[in-house]
């Protein structure tokens, strides 16, 4: 009876989302046409921001469910490959679709820690969570540490630890729905969170898990095509083959030849590179003797320096023929001169870093963990350097490549024990209708997200080819015309000057923010603007469906684990949805709030999400699962060890917190995980081992998560 | 209720599973990003070898592992009995 059921269900599910993708593909349809008809790409924008959130308000409205069984955990009854694109739309945010490619683009090689680590965890989630869990059956991460482990104090923690880590992330998701709105539709940043709040909120509000299920494998329709349009078309130009996964490796060989001629000051295009990077190297130079004068004068010598400039300013207005491209010059120098020595730190640091980066040669895209080019530099201006210099200055090389390795490594093992820990990925599987589905489904989640993580690193090197090939050499009277659309957005995301003025661009007179490359796409490759649009919903898309899950994820840890499970135990269904309902508005609104000050890096604050995850759960998930023998004290001492350790060196050694201790074997801030697990683990065993093994029950609960049916026992506990 | 020795011996064999496919992820994911200079000296499709394991390969093997675990388990859920019945 029950499988019919199922079967019915799944195949009315395939022909639903079968007409949806059909329909949207002919909504494109109709928009490209009314755009040669010639409706605006401001309303075009539009069209497709509005209409892609009433889409996913439909599907939220039409899933609204008072049943906690539904609203917790779509009543169990996901089929594995609608549960797969859900986590794909869940997992997928807006780091993956719109930083991902730019990161690559920016990084090379070294990037790609976010491409293994993001996918190489659901290794771990198959093999040591996801079937699992599934057969535990409860509502959330809590409930199964609080089974586990037994009383209110391992629930709390994970509590603790949930909204801790899915805050986090959350603050970055609201941050990108705001960038996007603002940037697609000319409304104010601030207003563009609240009208992206909105978005989230129809979705979830109404119908919990269930609605927020259903939306989203609708945008991960929505952010998978958006995603492959504008590669494969960029693809077609400049290989000639509609699969770029495959056939960038002949342009990365392309791009490779390119970066050694630009950096070949012997070749007519090297040595404009040479000329420009020679100009940043005297900038830095001067910032870095402006810092040293300040670090010896401090206020007076910024009074004496500013006074100077305002006399000079006098002598010129004075002058009988004034030159008014220098008093202009002059005038905004003065104008943004700093006002105090902390101020006038900063900025000069900030220009002497941007100023030596440019100095840098090109880093060659394929190579792993770079050096810092010390013997190439040696070699090149001291052709006759002395053995010993030579082997100093590749020493130099080698500490700095040991160095990138060592973080390298420690990102993509934080990343990956991370994904296996964030608990609004790990709830996805508690809606598969059994244990077997549940294992598939970690195959089908892979599976798509795999489809876009292959397509990240083509879509780096494709555009990376047009700018090094086609916007470097090209003449600054004749920018393409993307450049000059961008470039006056927003001149942190592309900016072009001619510094050598010698009307040609160089690469180094180029500056790329990294989330241009998704964005610009459609127009590097010359598509029309419904592609732009398409693009800037799949954008939305991904950062909504991830925005859902973290936040229903924290409204359930409040009103499950802690008024339920805690508070008031009898309290009525009607109730506890109600409740969930009314912390889901009040999270929503505090992690808006949040956002719209602008809280720094959002790499950083998504990074550290998975480390604090991977610090704060993964440890007592998994022991809890594979050694019988693990108790509440370990649970207790491990998580709280983990998480101590994690957000411990998180504050000391991020700059945001102004602390600056020094690092622990060269580890950056955003791997803290690496010593948080470890420290996990080892409380777990440690604290397990001192007190007594758990009481019968518990053992036996170990035994029935271990096995998908036990004679004798209910063959589904949901 | 005791675990009978068939049972005992069904989540062995998941173990082992467990510990083999463990060792691959490590492998591809530790050991080849480790040694990524030295592989780059090697090209594959066109591509230096180190950067298409960290693009594609490991990506590649990843899934193919999670594939197997699923196809295995699911199969020895029911040669161990411990399936699920009656869906």
């Amino acid at each position: 009876m029950a499988w019919q059921n199922q079967a019915v269900f799944r195949s009315r599910l395939k022909r639903f989302y079968g007409f949806y993708t059909g329909g949207f593909i002919g909504f494109l349809f109709i928009l490209a046409i009314l755009e040669q008809m010639g409706m605006p790409n401001r309303i075009i924008g539009y069209v497709f921001l509005l209409s892609t959130i009433a889409l996913y308000a439909v599907i939220g409205i039409r899933s609204r469910t008072m049943d906690v069984n539904e609203y917790y955990v779509v009543g169990r009854r996901v089929p594995a490959f609608f549960n797969g694109m859900a986590t794909g739309a869940d997992w997928m945010s807006a780091a993956s679709f719109i930083g991902m490619a730019g990161t690559l683009y920016s990084e090379g090689y070294d990037g790609l820690a976010y491409v293994m680590g993001w996918t190489g965890g659901y290794c771990l989630v198959a093999l040591f969570l996801a079937p699992y869990l599934r057969k535990f059956g409860q509502f959330t991460i809590p409930d199964f540490l609080g089974a586990r482990y037994g009383g209110n104090i391992p629930r709390t923690i994970g509590v603790f630890a949930a909204i801790i880590c899915s805050f986090t992330y959350v603050i970055a998701q609201i941050y990108g729905v705001g960038l996007i709105t603002s940037r697609f539709t000319g409304l104010e940043f601030q207003v563009g969170v609240f009208v992206g709040l909105a978005g989230i909120l129809v979705c979830s509000f109404l119908g919990g898990m269930r609605a927020v299920t259903w939306t989203q494998v609708a945008q991960y329709i929505i952010l998978i095509v958006a995603y492959m349009i504008p590669v494969v078309w960029l693809s077609v130009q400049d290989t000639g083959s509609p699969i770029p996964q495959l056939a960038y490796g002949q342009v990365l060989q392309k791009v490779t030849a390119r970066e050694n001629v630009l950096n070949d000051a012997s070749t007519p295009d090297g040595a404009r590179e040479a000329e420009v990077r020679a100009i940043y190297r005297n900038r830095q130079a001067d910032m870095e003797a402006r810092l040293k004068a300040l670090e010896a004068g401090g206020p007076t010598y910024l009074a004496r320096e500013a006074a100077e400039m305002k006399a000079k300013l006098a002598r010129l207005k004075a002058a009988p023929v004034s030159d008014g491209n220098e008093i202009e010059r002059l005038e905004t120098a003065l104008r943004d001169f700093p006002s105090d020595p902390a101020q006038a730190r900063e900025t000069w640091q900030k220009a002497a870093d941007i100023a030596r980066a440019k100095a840098a040669p090109i880093k060659a895209h394929a190579e792993p963990f770079p050096g810092l080019g010390a013997e190439k530099r040696l070699l090149q201006s001291h052709p006759g350097a002395s053995p010993d210099e030579i082997a100093r200055a590749r020493a130099e090389d080698d500490r700095e490549s040991g160095k990138k390795r060592k973080n390298f490594l420690a990102l993509v093992l934080c990343l990956m024990v991370g994904t296996a820990a964030l608990p609004h990925i790990l709830i996805r599987y508690y809606t598969t209708p059994s244990v077997k589905e549940a294992r598939q489904s970690v195959f089908w989640s892979l599976f798509f997200i795999v489809l876009l993580y292959f397509t990240a690193p083509a879509l780096a090197v494709l555009a990376k080819f047009d700018i090094y090939t086609i916007l470097v050499g090209s003449k600054f009277s004749e920018l393409p015309s993307w450049v000059n659309a961008w470039a006056a957005v927003d001149k942190t995301l592309m900016s072009v000057s001619d510094l050598n003025r010698d009307g040609i661009v160089q690469l180094a007179e180029v500056t790329i923010g990294p989330d241009l490359i998704v964005l610009a796409t459609p127009e590097i490759a010359g598509l029309p603007y419904v592609v732009s649009g398409l693009v800037a919903a799949g954008g939305l898309a991904s950062a909504l469906s991830t925005a859902d899950g973290l936040l229903l994820t924290i409204a359930n840890a409040l009103s499950h684990d802690v008024y339920y499970k805690m508070v008031d135990p009898h309290a009525s269904s009607t109730r506890r949805l109600a409740a969930s309902k009314g912390l889901l508005l009040v999270v929503a609104i505090a992690a808006a709030w949040v956002t719209s000050h602008k809280p720094g890096d959002i790499l950083f604050l998504v990074g550290s999400a998975f480390s604090l995850a991977a610090s704060g759960f993964f440890p007592a998930l998994v022991l809890g699962v594979f050694w019988r023998r693990a108790n509440r004290l370990g649970a207790i001492v491990g998580m709280l060890g983990g998480l101590g350790v994690c957000m411990y060196y998180m504050f000391t050694t991020y700059p945001f917190f102004g602390v600056n201790a020094p690092k622990w074997w060269d580890i950056e801030p955003i791997a803290a995980g690496i010593f948080g697990i470890p420290v996990g683990i080892l409380g777990v065993i440690v604290g397990s081992l001192i007190s007594p093994a758990p009481s019968k029950e518990i053992q036996e609960l170990v035994d029935h998560v271990r096995y998908p049916n036990l004679e004798g026992r209910p063959a589904r506990a949901t | 209720m005791r675990l009978t020795e068939k049972q005992k011996q069904y989540w062995k064999r998941n173990l082992r599973l467990t510990g083999v496919l463990l060792a691959i992820w490590f492998i591809v994911t530790f050991v080849f990003s480790y040694y990524a200079r030295e592989l780059n000296a090697f090209s594959f499709l066109g591509f230096p070898l180190g950067f298409y394991f960290g693009a594609q390969g490991a990506l590649i093997v990843y899934v193919l592992i999670i594939w197997f675990y699923a196809h295995c388990m699911n199969k020895l859920d029911v040669e161990y009995d411990v399936h699920e019945k009656g869906d």
